[in-house]
């Protein structure tokens, strides 16, 4: 033995380095600095920001479930738009059932008819997920090609199935009279129900970041998504632990449902499939599997399609799909690419 | 010489055979077998999409690609097709010039999207595509001043074309041969050239090197061929065709608009026609478009009966409504992507 020992070498990361990795933090506060620029109207801008800050998040919460199950079991799931109609449907449904709470002036009484809502369309949309995974997709793990394919066909029949029990027409949703209306906040109109989608949204990150960061569960799915053989040969039932990721972004799924049915006010059984073009702009943006980055890439897509309805309306949508150009020209993986080897 | 014909990719099943020499000839001899608008209509459709899903069978069959923006490219062709005759008037020149445009834009839209997605992934191809095709879509539906917006375009085609056009007095097997007929079978023969020249493609070296790159990719690459060149080749190819098809509709038709060129709905019908006909083989395309076409056209109608007949049940009503047909392609779809991956022709090759 030589006493040569290789020692580990530590070099502190230099701060072009840092940059490099913090850089995508500030295309959010970039992107509203422009807006602020091109639209030049303070009040307006406000408006625009926190509608655009409503939109991303309540994106973001659709696009989390999509791209944590993409991290972790390789699955892309062309159906999960289906769970954002389910949801809004079942919102709908269980709204209705409770007409005397949602048309009552209490806060309190209107806050819980949405919160039942919201709590029996995730439970409905986990049911469904449950199935979706045992039946739908399970068969084909590990295989792209047929996953587009039968998540597709599971996004059709789910689509039709929705005709079948609600009806073919759109269907209005109001909002309860607490979240009507807005707050005048200096020259600037803030709708109310955009604040709390904020709030619902922003909690929604923290919470999931803490589970991702400082639980057991968290703990092991961030391994599986890393290396899942590895899990597997530790002792661990990543099966059972792709079933519970998959509940859990399906029910997410049907909560984006509930509070986009909410903010649109129409729901339609294509309601689904038609915010699954932003969802995927936004997972595409922040680089399958990574929440932070899906998180970022949901602010981005909101303020930006926000700004351009007010400066440009025809290109609105185009616009975000240049975004995703650009973003994947700099970084082609995505803003924070998590599956690296698959 | 048929062997020549088709590039020595014959069917191999005697019963697939039947079908397909079946198929040919009514579809050859639909103005006198079949008289009728509406059935003539139908043939022209299942000659359209017959070339619409072959050409999108040599990304998703052969090639192991999946696009979400074929309708794209297909609405391309048309609207290209259409701007040129609206705008120069009726003739042979209009049609050449936007057919040509709209083929040569679709192929470089084609091009850059490939290059630009297929590089890192091929699920995010699919992704990518989703996301573009209903962009362009909404751009096509805003851009009402060049495009017609949500209304589409209508426009004349050339008088040789028409109805009104007589090539001569009295009828053949009462059939009066007129403009109609010849666009009828400007339609039929540049869909069977197309056809046939797909699937030379197929059954070329190059089509060969597509199927080892749907097969194993890393191996492909190992052996030495630029697989995202056959990927990106592939993609531009199938892109052409589809503008050639959603030309000859554009003509057929002598209408543009979103919902007959661009709508997602489309995009799912090819697919189920892909996949139900059976992927990675051309003759594939040809059944599975003519039965999704014959059953959009006449299952509705059966369907409607079996409402009428179960209406005192609970429920099933609602289930077998002619508007619900797409619920049970759908499962339809789901089963034969598990269980008969290659479809009906597959189904068809290996009892022999």
């Amino acid at each position: 033995m030589s006493s040569t020992a290789i020692r580990p070498k530590l070099v502190a990361a230099s701060p072009a380095e840092r940059l490099k990795s913090a850089a995508p933090l500030l295309l959010a506060p970039v992107l509203a600095g422009l807006g602020f620029a091109a639209i030049g109207d303070g009040a307006t801008w406000l408006t625009l920001t926190v509608a655009g800050l409503a939109m991303g998040l309540m994106i973001f919460i659709m696009a989390s479930g999509l791209t944590v199950v993409f991290g972790l079991m390789d699955v892309i799931n062309f159906g999960h738009g289906a769970f954002v109609s389910v949801g809004a449907f079942v919102g709908f449904t269980v709204l209705a059932w409770l007409a005397g709470w949602t048309q009552s002036p209490v806060v309190m009484l209107n806050l819980l008819a949405v919160f039942l809502a919201i709590l029996a369309s995730m439970a409905v949309t986990g049911g469904i997920g449950l199935m979706f995974e045992r039946v739908i997709v399970a068969p084909v793990y590990g295989h792209h090609l047929k996953q587009i394919l039968v998540t597709m066909g599971g996004l059709i029949v789910a689509q039709q199935l929705i005709h079948v029990i609600w009806g073919p027409d759109a269907i209005h949703l109001s909002r309860p009279p607490s979240l009507q209306g807005a707050v005048i906040f200096g020259e600037a109109a803030i709708e109310k129900y955009r604040l709390f989608a904020v709030a619902v949204g922003l909690v929604l990150f923290v919470g999931m970041r803490h589970v991702l960061r400082s639980t057991r569960i968290g703990l092991l799915v961030r391994a599986g998504v890393e290396n899942g053989e590895m899990v597997e040969a530790l002792g661990y039932r990543i099966r059972r632990l792709f079933l519970l990721v998959f509940m859990a972004g399906s029910a997410l799924a049907g909560l984006g449902g509930v509070m986009w049915g909410l903010y649109q006010e129409t729901i339609t059984a294509h309601m689904g499939s038609e915010i699954m073009v932003l969802v995927f702009v936004v997972v595409i943006i922040g680089g399958l599997g990574s929440i932070e980055g899906c998180f970022i890439g949901a602010l981005l897509v909101g303020l930006l399609s926000n700004y351009m309805a007010f400066l440009a309306p025809k290109v609105a949508l185009v616009s975000t799909i240049a975004l995703m150009v650009g973003v994947l020209m700099w970084r082609p993986q995505g803003l924070y690419p998590v599956v690296k080897a698959k | 010489m048929i062997n020549r014909l088709l590039s020595g990719d014959r069917p191999r099943s005697r019963l697939l055979a039947g079908v397909l020499a079946l198929i040919l000839i009514g579809l050859a001899f639909a103005p006198f077998l079949f008289p009728g608008t509406k059935s003539l209509d139908t043939a022209a459709r299942i000659c359209i999409f017959i070339v619409l899903a072959a050409s999108y069978d040599l990304l998703l069959g052969y090639t192991g690609v999946v696009s979400f923006a074929h309708t794209m490219f297909f609405g391309i062709g048309a609207y290209g097709t259409a701007l040129a005759l609206s705008s120069l008037g009726p003739s042979f020149t209009a049609i050449v010039l936007g057919t040509a445009g709209g083929t040569a834009i679709a192929a470089a839209l084609a091009l850059a999207i490939g290059l630009f997605s297929l590089r890192v992934k091929a699920i995010f191809f699919a992704m990518v595509t989703l996301a573009v095709a209903s962009a362009f879509a909404v751009l096509v539906s805003q851009l009402s001043g060049l495009t017609g917006g949500e209304d589409g375009l209508t426009y004349k085609i050339p008088r040789a074309l028409g109805p009104a056009f007589k090539l001569m007095d009295g009828k053949i097997f009462g059939v009066r041969i007129n403009g109609r007929l010849l666009c009828y079978y400007l339609v039929f023969f540049s869909a069977l050239v197309l056809f046939l020249g797909l699937l030379r493609v197929v059954n070329s070296p190059f089509g060969r090197t597509l199927k080892a790159v749907r097969d194993n990719a890393f191996r492909a690459e190992a052996i030495g061929y630029r697989v995202v060149w056959y990927r990106t080749t592939a993609t531009v190819l199938s892109a052409a065709v589809a503008a050639l098809a959603g030309a000859l509709l554009a003509i057929w038709i002598r209408y543009t608009g979103p919902a007959t060129t661009l709508s997602m709905e489309i995009m799912i019908d090819i697919l189920l026609m892909v996949v139900i006909g059976g992927m990675g083989t051309m003759y594939g395309a040809v059944i599975g478009a003519t039965l999704f076409i014959l059953a959009q056209t006449y299952l509705q109608t059966l369907m409607a009966s079996a409402e009428h007949a179960t209406e005192a049940l609970p429920l099933i009503p609602l289930l077998v409504a002619p508007e619900r047909w797409l619920l049970w392609l759908g499962m339809l779809f789901i089963l034969s992507v598990y269980f008969f991956p290659d479809g009906v022709v597959g189904r068809l090759r290996s009892r022999r």
